[in-house]
């Protein structure tokens, strides 16, 4: 099947610039990308004011399956990223089992390739059972076509199992995303330690929870040499240690998740649980912070933490509810809402943090829309705007504090290896 | 008339109007408690729901005691903290307490912002009678109460709160309370025992208890519980009576006619000496009183409010 995608804005993330021209895509792959390319016998799409983006690429999502798939499983989930725009998505290894071993990261990819929508690239734990201790077969993970590793949801505590953790990964090629949190300065924490956090009467979580376990694993990433991405920074301290870091030379990059540049700690008000992610949603001056860090580039990635729970787990006390949101269909929106729009990120510079500095980061493909690359596209409808409704999500969790919430900026279409898994907001069954 | 507010979930949010309605009508209530037969058919037909997540004889008893002057039907659901943990939720709990056909749901809980969820689910009214480290407004209120009929007023007065502040949701009740009635507030406790950005609530912040009692016309002691000492947050309780404990040198600080409060159980001898705590100052036992009163007040009021029977 043919594919012509005509007369759109393409999207060159290395360049970071927009040029307009068609493009052809035949059997898989990018056949041909120029100017007025012949229709014959392909099914045209007029791009005409739409940006034509290689396919997004979230490297940080949940996707629950194995073990909890009343939140969410590999079929849901991708389901969800394509009505989000996102052609890949790297899900992490916190299932039930973890994974910890080449069997779990075989399943994934094999549920994967049966029911996903999207590509599946797996995060394997870094240690078994993401206990913290002893450190998992990395090599045989790799092996498996796990594509980085981490514990994430729980911070590796011991600060010499990370070391050596990172001296094994390097020696692999593997890259480490920690998940940076002194559990010690959190306590019982569920909230943004500061004004509202004593408002409401919630147990803090001060940022230098975040911050001193930033600090560490840039040291032992100097120390080691291994190439290490933070995932999820969310204080303007975490943007500080890692530029100083990036500056000094040490191989780090770094994430950050759109809720964090969109809300602060004041939407805990009301105690909507929706609110309720770990890390917390910061103050004013950390989103500040973390704007100033993706327009100067300290920040690679835009990666969504997309975190499915149930409806009943989020009904309870603020306290007792899980922490996490939902991500992966409101991401490009709130990108283009509140860093595009407001001129923090070009929309190829937004682009290129949803895309191909998420594949430099993995080591896949993708990123890159050239002759000769695999057909993973997506189309942005950067002027339109979309109402958030819960209730139309693909993904089975509807933990989003954004519901109703008008967004600027819309994925029109998206293309995985040439097919079209997602037309005008519909997913493709 | 009733109050502006459906709920009372914590007095950050309520009008100036609404808290002095409250007083103002605590003050009836309080002469019925006084009489011989103390019974009005005010709210006869009515059921009033207390819900304790967590034990506290004092504060249920007081509701209940409120409910039964009243003439109103009381109900009491006893549900431990555990039961959480066991997925009994508390939107069950709303549930039932709505099929009980409530017409006042008295909640007391260990979580913050759970009054307000159960506000969220149910029709009836929700009283806070504390939750986590939130707000605890009727003790708030009926500690203005007391302040206001031994001051005659609250506006200029100084009021000092003293102890675990971070733990406290009397302290953010009173503070919330009594900026609003134009009270000057002061605050004091260790570092450790005190929350960010305090002041931003419009009050001073001290870790030298003698600086907030300097010329203060109340001082309300908070309960030290002495599990914090196991927590780490300070060295002893030895150190704490030291350097916070209210004693008698150090109500010499405060003006003469300063008024001594504290919610209670005492810990005397650490936050308070028994020589403070049993002094002519002291109106801790006056204050349960009014605690009675003051939620007498507030069934009254948040049931609709028609005419207080007083006559017989
Ligand atoms: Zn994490
Ligand atoms: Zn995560």
């Amino acid at each position: 099947m043919k594919l012509l995608i005509k007369g759109g804005e393409l999207v060159n993330t290395e360049k970071c610039l927009l040029e307009r021209v068609d493009v052809l895509v035949d059997n898989g792959i990018i056949a041909a990308i120029g100017k007025d390319l012949p229709a014959s016998g392909a099914q045209v799409v007029n791009a005409k004011g739409k940006l034509v983006c290689p396919g997004l690429i979230d490297m940080h999502v949940h996707l629950r399956e194995p073990g909890y798939e009343a939140k969410e499983t590999i079929a849901s989930g991708t389901r969800a990223a394509a009505r989000g725009g996102f052609t890949a998505v790297a899900c992490m290894p916190n299932t039930n089992p973890v994974a910890d071993n080449a069997s779990v990261v075989r399943y994934i990819l094999e549920r994967a390739a049966a029911e996903g929508l999207v590509r599946v690239y797996p995060v394997a734990a870094i240690t078994k059972g993401s206990k913290g201790q002893e450190l998992t077969e990395m090599a045989d993970l790799k092996e498996a076509g796990a594509v980085a590793l981490s514990d994430d949801g729980l911070p590796v505590t011991d600060a010499g199992v990370m070391r050596r953790a990172m001296q094994y990964a390097s020696m692999l090629d593997l890259t480490i995303i920690p998940h940076c949190e002194e559990k010690s300065l959190v306590d019982k924490g569920v909230m943004n330690e500061g004004y509202y956090s004593t408002v409401l009467g919630l147990p803090g979580i001060p940022a230098a929870a975040e911050e001193v376990m930033v600090a560490r694993d840039l040291i032992l990433a100097e120390n080691t040499g291994c190439a290490v991405h933070i995932a999820h920074v969310s204080t303007a301290g975490s943007v500080e240690l890692v530029r100083r870091a990036k500056e000094k030379g040490i191989k780090v990059t770094c994430e950050v998740a759109p809720h964090h540049f969109t809300l602060t700690d004041q939407s805990v008000t009301g105690y909507d649980t929706a609110t309720k992610v770990n890390p917390p949603l910061r103050t004013s001056a950390d989103v500040e912070a973390i704007k100033q860090g993706l327009a100067d580039g300290t920040i690679d990635v835009i990666a969504t933490d997309h975190a499915p729970h149930t409806v009943e787990e989020k009904m309870v006390e603020y306290q007792y509810a899980p922490f996490g949101l939902v991500g992966l269909e409101t991401a490009v929106g709130l990108v283009f809402t509140e860093l595009v729009e407001t001129g923090v990120l070009t929309s190829a510079q937004a682009i290129a943090k949803l895309s191909l500095n998420a594949a430099k980061v993995l080591g896949v493909p993708g990123g890159i829309l050239a002759e000769g690359e695999r057909a993973d596209i997506t189309i942005i409808d950067p002027k339109a705007q979309e109402e958030v409704n819960p209730d139309n999500f693909a993904s089975k969790g509807r933990n989003t504090p954004f519901a109703g919430r008008l967004l600027r900026g819309v994925p029109l279409m998206t293309v995985v290896g040439g097919r079209i898994v997602m037309q005008d907001r519909r997913v493709m069954s | 008339m009733g109050l502006q507010c459906k709920h009372m979930l914590g007095l950050q949010d309520i009008s100036v109007q609404d808290i002095e309605k409250v007083l103002d009508t605590a003050k009836p209530m309080k002469d019925i408690i006084g009489r011989k037969i103390k019974k009005v058919p005010t709210l006869r037909g009515r059921s009033v729901v207390t819900v304790f997540y967590e034990n506290s004889t004092r504060t249920r008893m007081s509701f209940d005691l409120a409910a039964k002057y009243l003439s109103a039907d009381t109900v009491g659901l006893s549900a431990s903290s555990s039961s959480v943990q066991k997925g009994e939720s508390l939107i069950d709990t709303a549930r039932t307490v709505e099929a009980m056909g409530a017409d006042v749901v008295v909640l007391r809980h260990p979580a913050s912002g759970s009054a307000e969820l159960l506000a969220k689910t149910v029709n009836c009214a929700v009283i806070n009678a504390g939750d986590g480290l939130h707000e605890h407004p009727t003790q708030a209120l009926l500690d203005m109460f007391t302040i206001r009929e031994h001051k005659g007023k609250i506006k200029g007065l100084k009021v000092a709160i003293i102890g675990d502040i971070l733990h406290s949701r009397v302290a953010r009740s009173n503070i919330w309370g009594l900026t609003k009635m134009g009270a000057e507030v002061r605050v004091a406790g260790p570092a450790t025992l005190l929350p960010p950005e305090m002041d931003k609530l419009g009050v001073k912040v001290f870790t030298r208890v003698e600086d907030a009692l300097e010329g203060a016309d109340v001082v309300n002691v908070l309960r030290i519980q002495l599990e914090r000492q196991k927590q780490g947050l300070f060295p002893s309780l030895r150190e704490y009576a030291q350097l916070y404990g209210i004693n008698k040198e150090r109500i010499a600080l405060a003006k003469a006619d300063v008024l001594v409060m504290h919610p209670g159980p005492m810990n005397r001898g650490i936050e308070i000496t028994a020589e403070v705590a049993d002094s002519q100052q002291a109106v801790i036992n006056e204050q349960v009183n009014n605690g009675v009163a003051v939620r007498m007040a507030l069934l009254y009021l948040l049931t609709g409010g028609e005419t207080v029977e007083t006559t017989y």
